[in-house]
């Protein structure tokens, strides 16, 4: 004796929000049937746990069918199949595509591959994410990431157009994109107390100011590829340290601006010339792309770990980098304004961003 | 040539891929209608062709305009080989007939293929240019408006009511065609879906000429089924009511009359207008027509009419006293055509007095009799010429005859709220019919219109007159038990009413109602032939009997007197058969206080035993006053009947007058009551007896919040939000073999119980609501499957009642207030009651002897203050009608809810479209009827279990489903389908093959609605409302 077969289709179809999450959690209908007994659902609604089962099994169906116009979520605004109020289609569009923090962070600046997504296991394991939602959130990069790829103009206002995301979840999958693109890596020891809104945020910055698209907003690839002509412009800078008149220069300008406003002044000025020719290095690597993808591990390497050591606060941190940003400026034999500048901004407020425990 | 088609094809999208190596598709689409076909342009290339074609235009009868749907066939063309079909998309052209209703149909409609489900959609345009003709000669009806709801549709009224309309075809299943060679899956399920339109439109046709020769120009309560006998073929048959109606035209002219109206419409205007009365109702309507009606469908078979012969019949045995209608059945095909067409077109004499309607114009229903239904059992292989309609055509007419004698037998001139079913299982079909006798006034079956004004000057008391029995008291037939009408005291009413209608809204409850089922399973032995057919009829009185005592347990149970809605299902296995009766209880003021139930045991010896006894007595009291607690009855009688005091025991038979043709005075005589026995008392010595009383206490109460029935509305129930959700929920149970009846019962039970369960946690954010017109249908697909399918609707309501809330509710203000006056009259009499002495004329055993008793003074002072209070209601009830008509003031609760859903659903390019098996829209005013929609869906898989299994498969169909009929009415400039129905599920698996086949029909009535908050800006809500497809269409 069974039920053989249990349908239930509304006009308007009905779905539960928090079924619906334990669906995108990847969780089996059992077990979500044990957490909503958990929840209290049953003694709230007069239900059974048969009735829990089987409205969890019919949620679930309907989730699965609905997918599909997920994966375009676009095609949920105008297919006919499922009458959804839109801002039902909103919350399910935006739950969809949400991803965990936990997860993002182990698959940032990977490859979307096939040979990732067979190790999405080991992530799901390290993790404690079930592997079914691991492969959606995956699925869901390559996706965004496949489709504009092929598209021009800005990356953000492309995540949103397509797939219909809010603007936080557009910005955050564009920073996605970009790390795919450029394959930076996040994932060495030294990267791990960052957070995925610590390289998001790196990764707005670089979008905004280093990539073609800062310069000319129509080209393909615009906002994922740095600027090739800027990182080749970027050599310029060398000159900050390997003209040692100019590396002194450089030091005392900064550190006449600094006296006196800093409990870390003697460290500072002890170390200026390792760490700005830590930061110019840098800018002279980009134009390799292997350089490209040491760029946060060598900030972080060849300047964050100096000053943490030497227990300089954000506070002297920022004050540090206005001042060798600006002092640069004053130098008489230093013609490259321009490019410090594009330079020097974001690193400054990545590194700003980054300097925390 | 009376008819321009018009054809276009714009653009499709969403289209599946078709060619592999490119990942895209070269699309082009065929038009055809008839024999002719058009195809457009090949658009290579792409998934979201836009093909922009020409108009394709199709010169036709409007017979075949009736008749045929629009095909439209999306291919995708192949260089080298066939093109492949892509999917199909069918058009009923019907609504674009009718002047009233639907203009030009446009919009995005879903391609559906029977093996893949929906692939993409396709923009079309289609329109129709009609001639005028005036041919008295032609075959065609167009113009004949069809409603498949049960009442006057909300924005007309019904100048007159002719009466019952029926017909039916057959033809050859193309299912059974394929018997020898292989069957092709889509061509077998695309010509029977093709086969089934033609039959369906060629039924309307047929339908709609009797309605225009009774005089009519409408048909309500408009119902088609198909049963699919199998090898004999396929039978698609009408019933219906027909009318004449007429606008009400109190909206402003924009919102009856579109601006967009094309030139032939108003070329059609005039010609229905006009037309429909001129048709002479006396003079006989030409022969030719009568002879096309009753032709074969299938011209090429020479049709023979030699009678229905007898031998198909297994009612052998004749009938006597009441069974005149033997003789009408028995009578040959022609004849018996040609009597009753004239008979029909006769309003004097009619022959089936019967009416679909459920609902009816204040003062049109005077009283009621009681449930009459007849069964009967045929053999479907016993048909002499399977592909003519005369040999079911005659086994209905003699279950119609068998239902118009029981109704004669109630004193009773009439049958309302009737309706006809089957059951087929193999060769065996059990046929049934049933309804409520009735007495109706004759106001609306003469010509001359009723005014509304003359509504509330109704002689008839209102709210207590249809209880009244319409039989004479000295000569019932059966033994009844009456007493004096707890409203007006001045006739007599039975103690329990049993019907099929909905409840009348100018009825006196007390309380709430709810939903009341009984559920039934009977096993029987595996046989072929007429022994299978003879144990069918043999079960059938007891499965009847066996419902109706759990009905009218249940009843008790929950402290009511009357039953509405009442629908019994049989339906045959070939192991087992089921039935479901279902119905709302309410308590009807004027009818007497229902008695307790008594459990009484045969051996009083051992004390154990007794103390059993009085613990499920304990049980059953207390079950009774939380049940009265739960629905809010509090009737104004004082004294309640003593628990267990003698009864005469005529319940069963009193309401029910059923019978059975195979045995009909077997079941006269066979003793429904128990003999002797008590009432309500249930004898628990028998295993039967207990089990009835753990069926009755096992019924689980609805959770707090929630109200259940199967009619159109709760009493009780007036402020409605406009949330509403339809649904279909469907279940399918596998049984083990070699169960017991009880074991079968306590399976079924469970599994109805489970799924009202199931629905109420599923429509819990929906609190408080109620869940409206549940209508549960049960088959056995195969040997041990049982399959239930629910059709219903959950409408929230706010939970405040005050007085001053409820006054406005729009489009039903009408039925507003009157059941607000029924509030505030029961509100009076309850006071009454208590102010008057307490009165032992409730006790049903002082009404037997009415002159005897001592306190008839008492009585009859109350009686007339309870007539002056009723009339002081009255005039109150009609000031506030007429001032509520004049303005239509916003409910504040209502109101902010319907705009917040409106907001949030304007941001969709896609039309939302409301779907509802009632007859109305809560909070919103019908301003247009766009015309019937009528589809059926076959679809198949090959791949079930990549589909989701059986629950995938069908779930994604029944999506579909929805979909499609919510596409076609907003092609129709429509936003709402009222009275929807599903009238067949029919699910087969073959889970070892990997395959499952289902078909589905579904109908209601295509409307355009608008919110009561937007009553003001009526023309400019208009305007958009039939743009509003058009829109969502073109928002890619």
């Amino acid at each position: 004796m069974s039920v053989e077969l249990d349908v239930f289709v509304g006009n308007t179809t009905i779905m539960d929000k928090e079924v619906y999450q334990l669906w995108l959690n990847g969780y089996t209908v059992n077990d979500a049937v044990k957490v909503r007994i958990e929840g209290g659902v049953m003694e709230e609604c007069e239900a059974s746990a048969e009735v829990l089962l089987s409205d969890t099994m019919d949620q679930y169906r309907t989730f699965q069918m609905c997918e599909r116009l997920l994966h375009h979520p676009a095609k949920l605004a105008n297919q006919l199949l499922f009458q959804i109020p839109p801002d039902r289609q909103a919350m399910l569009i935006e739950r969809y595509y949400a991803f965990d923090d936990s997860f993002v962070r182990e698959v940032l600046g990977k490859k979307l591959s096939k040979g990732t997504k067979k190790d999405l296991d080991d992530v799901s394991t390290k993790t404690g994410i079930t592997l079914k939602s691991c492969r959606r959130q995956f699925d869901n990069f390559k996706r965004v990431f496949k489709v504009v790829e092929e598209l021009k103009g800005p990356l953000v206002e492309n995540i949103r157009q397509h797939f219909l995301l809010p603007d936080q979840l557009a910005r955050d999958y564009a920073a996605i994109v970009f790390f795919a693109n450029n394959r930076f890596e996040t994932g060495k020891k030294k990267l791990q107390y960052l957070t995925f809104q610590d390289f998001a945020f790196c990764a707005g910055q670089l979008i905004n100011n280093w990539t073609l698209g800062a310069v000319d907003n129509m080209t393909e690839d615009m906002d994922v590829d740095l600027d090739k002509e800027f990182l080749q412009d970027l050599k310029d800078l060398k000159i900050l340290i390997t003209d040692k008149d100019l590396l002194d220069q450089h030091k005392s300008l900064v550190c006449t601006a600094l006296r006196g406003k800093t409990n870390v002044f003697n460290e500072m000025e002890a170390n200026f010339k390792n760490l700005s020719r830590g930061l110019v290095n840098i800018a002279a690597k980009l134009i390799n792309a292997k350089d490209v993808r040491d760029f946060f591990i060598d900030l972080v390497e060849k300047f964050i770990e100096p000053c943490r050591s030497d227990k300089w606060t954000s506070i002297d941190m920022n004050l540090y980098l206005t001042h060798y940003t600006n002092s640069a400026h004053i130098l008489d034999t230093f013609k490259h304004h321009a490019v410090w500048t594009r330079y020097m901004g974001v690193i400054k407020s990545c590194i700003l961003k980054m300097y925390h425990d | 040539m009376p008819g321009k088609l018009k054809a276009k094809i714009v653009a499709g999208r969403h289209l599946p891929v078709m060619d592999r190596a490119s990942d895209l598709t070269d699309a082009f689409v065929e038009v055809k209608f008839g024999n002719t076909t058009f195809k457009t342009d090949v658009y290579p290339k792409s998934l979201n062709p836009q093909w922009n074609s020409e108009w394709f235009k199709f010169e036709v009868d409007d017979e075949d305009l009736q008749d045929e749907p629009l095909q439209i066939t999306v291919l995708d063309h192949d260089t080298y080989s066939a093109n492949d079909a892509i999917g199909k998309v069918y058009i009923d052209i019907d609504p674009l007939l009718c002047s009233e209703a639907a203009t030009v149909i446009s919009g995005w409609l879903p391609i559906y293929d029977t093996i893949h489900g929906i692939r993409g959609e396709i923009n079309v345009l289609v329109k129709v240019d009609l001639f005028n003709d005036l041919n008295r000669f032609r075959q065609s009806s167009c113009g004949v408006k069809f409603f498949c709801t049960t009442s006057i549709p909300r924005c007309y009224r019904a100048v007159m009511v002719h009466g019952f309309v029926e017909e039916l075809v057959v033809n050859e299943d193309p299912e059974y065609q394929w018997i020898d060679r292989i069957r092709t899956p889509r061509a077998s399920n695309e010509a029977r879906q093709r086969l089934i339109f033609l039959m369906s439109g060629e039924l309307q046709r047929k339908i709609g000429l009797k309605v225009l020769e009774m005089g009519g120009n409408a048909v309500v309560g408009y119902l088609q089924c198909f049963d699919l006998e199998g090898e004999t073929g396929l039978v698609v048959r009408a019933i219906g009511t027909a009318c004449t109606l007429e606008k009400i035209s109190t909206l402003p002219a924009t919102a009856t009359h579109p601006s967009n109206s094309s030139p032939s419409k108003d070329m059609k205007e005039p010609g229905f207008g006009e037309e429909a009365p001129g048709v002479p109702l006396s003079s006989g309507p030409p022969t030719p027509l009568r002879a096309q009606t009753f032709s074969s469908f299938s011209p090429s078979k020479s049709y023979s009419r030699q009678s229905s012969s007898s031998d198909t019949e297994l009612s052998l045995t004749p009938k006597t006293g009441m069974g005149s209608g033997g003789s009408a059945g028995k009578e040959a095909g022609p004849l018996k055509a040609l009597l009753r067409q004239q008979t029909q077109s006769a309003l004097e004499q009619r022959e089936y007095p019967f009416f679909t309607l459920t609902a009816f114009p204040p003062g049109f229903l005077l009283h009621v009799g009681g449930v009459v239904s007849a069964r009967s059992v045929k053999l479907l292989d016993r048909i002499h010429n399977p592909d003519e309609p005369e040999t079911r055509d005659a086994w209905w007419e003699e279950i119609r005859q068998e239902i118009k004698s029981h109704a004669k037998a109630l004193g009773c001139h009439a049958v309302v709220g009737y309706s006809e079913s089957t059951s087929i299982c193999e060769e065996v079909c059990i046929l049934s019919a049933s309804g409520t006798a009735a007495i109706l006034s004759s106001r609306f079956m003469q010509d001359g219109s009723l005014d509304t004004e003359h509504r509330f000057e109704e002689v008839v008391p209102p709210g207590c007159g249809f209880c009244h029995i319409p039989y004479d008291e000295l000569n019932i037939p059966f033994p009844a038990q009456l007493t004096y009408c707890y409203c007006c005291r001045r006739y007599k009413v039975p103690d329990v009413l049993f019907t099929t209608i909905d409840l009348p809204t100018e009825a006196n409850v007390t309380g709430k109602g709810c939903l009341i089922q009984a559920r039934l399973c009977r096993t029987k032995k595996k046989a072929q032939g007429e022994g299978n057919a003879t144990a069918i009829s043999n079960l059938l009185p007891f499965l009847e009997y066996e419902l109706h005592t759990q009905l009218m347990n249940k009843l008790k149970l929950r402290g009511m007197n009357a039953l509405f809605g009442l629908r019994i299902q049989i339906s045959v296995g070939e192991t087992m058969l089921l039935g479901l009766a279902s119905a709302t209880g309410v308590y009807l003021t004027a009818l007497p206080s229902p008695g307790g139930i008594q459990v009484a045991g045969k051996t009083p010896s051992d004390i154990t035993y007794e103390q059993h006894i009085s613990n499920m007595q304990k049980k059953i009291n207390d079950t009774i006053s939380k049940n009265k607690e739960l629905h809010e009855i509090n009737p104004p009688e004082v004294v309640e009947e003593i628990i267990g005091s003698p009864i005469p025991e005529p319940r069963q038979r009193s309401r029910l007058f059923r019978s059975h043709s195979e045995s009909s005075d077997e079941v006269s005589e066979l003793d429904l009551s128990h003999g002797k026995k008590d009432a309500f008392v249930l004898e628990i010595d028998d295993t039967d007896a207990v089990e009835d009383i753990h069926a009755l206490l096992t019924d689980s109460p609805t959770p707090a919040g929630f109200y259940s029935c199967n009619t159109e509305i709760m009493p009780g129930i007036q402020n409605w939000t406009s949330a509403i959700q339809m649904f279909t929920s469907v279940r399918v149970f596998r049984l083990n073999a070699n169960l017991t009846n009880q074991g079968l019962n306590k399976i079924f039970s469970d599994l109805c119980e489970n799924l009202l369960k199931s629905l109420y946690f599923k429509l819990r954010s929906m609190v408080p609501c109620c869940l409206c017109h549940l209508n549960f249908t049960v088959a056995i697909p195969e040997d041990e499957l049982i399959q239930v399918a629910v059709t219903a609707v959950a409408m929230s309501f706010d939970k405040e009642q005050s007085l001053e809330n409820g006054k406005q509710s729009g489009e039903k203000t009408l039925i507003k207030a009157i059941t607000e006056n029924d509030e505030q009259l029961q509100f009076n009499l309850e006071l009454n009651a208590e102010t008057s002495s307490p009165n032992p004329l409730s006790s049903p055993k002082g009404l037997s002897e009415v002159g005897s008793h001592p306190s008839a003074r008492d009585r009859c002072s109350s009686w007339i203050e309870q007539l002056k209070l009723k009339a002081h209601t009255i005039r109150r009830g009609s000031v506030k009608t007429t001032s509520s008509l004049e303005k239509a003031s916003p409910l504040p609760e209502g109101r902010s809810r319907s705009l917040r859903s409106n907001r949030s659903y304007s941001g969709s390019s896609v039309a939302v479209v409301k779907m509802t098996p009632l007859s109305f829209i809560p909070g919103a005013k019908i301003i247009k009827y766009l015309g019937i929609i009528n589809m059926f869906f076959i679809r198949e898989t090959t791949s079930l279990r990549e589909e989701g299994g059986v629950s995938g498969f069908l779930h994604t169909f029944i999506a579909e489903v929805f979909a499609m009929v919510r596409a076609h009415v907003a092609a129709l400039g429509g936003n709402a389908v009222v009275s929807y129905s599903m009238k067949e599920c029919v699910f087969m698996e073959n889970p070892n093959k990997n395959q499952a086949q289902c078909l589905i029909n579904v109908s209601g009535d295509a409307v355009i609605f608008i919110q009561e908050s937007e009553l003001e800006s009526t023309s400019v809500q208009t305007q958009s409302a039939t743009t509003h497809t058009s829109n969502g269409g073109e928002g890619t």
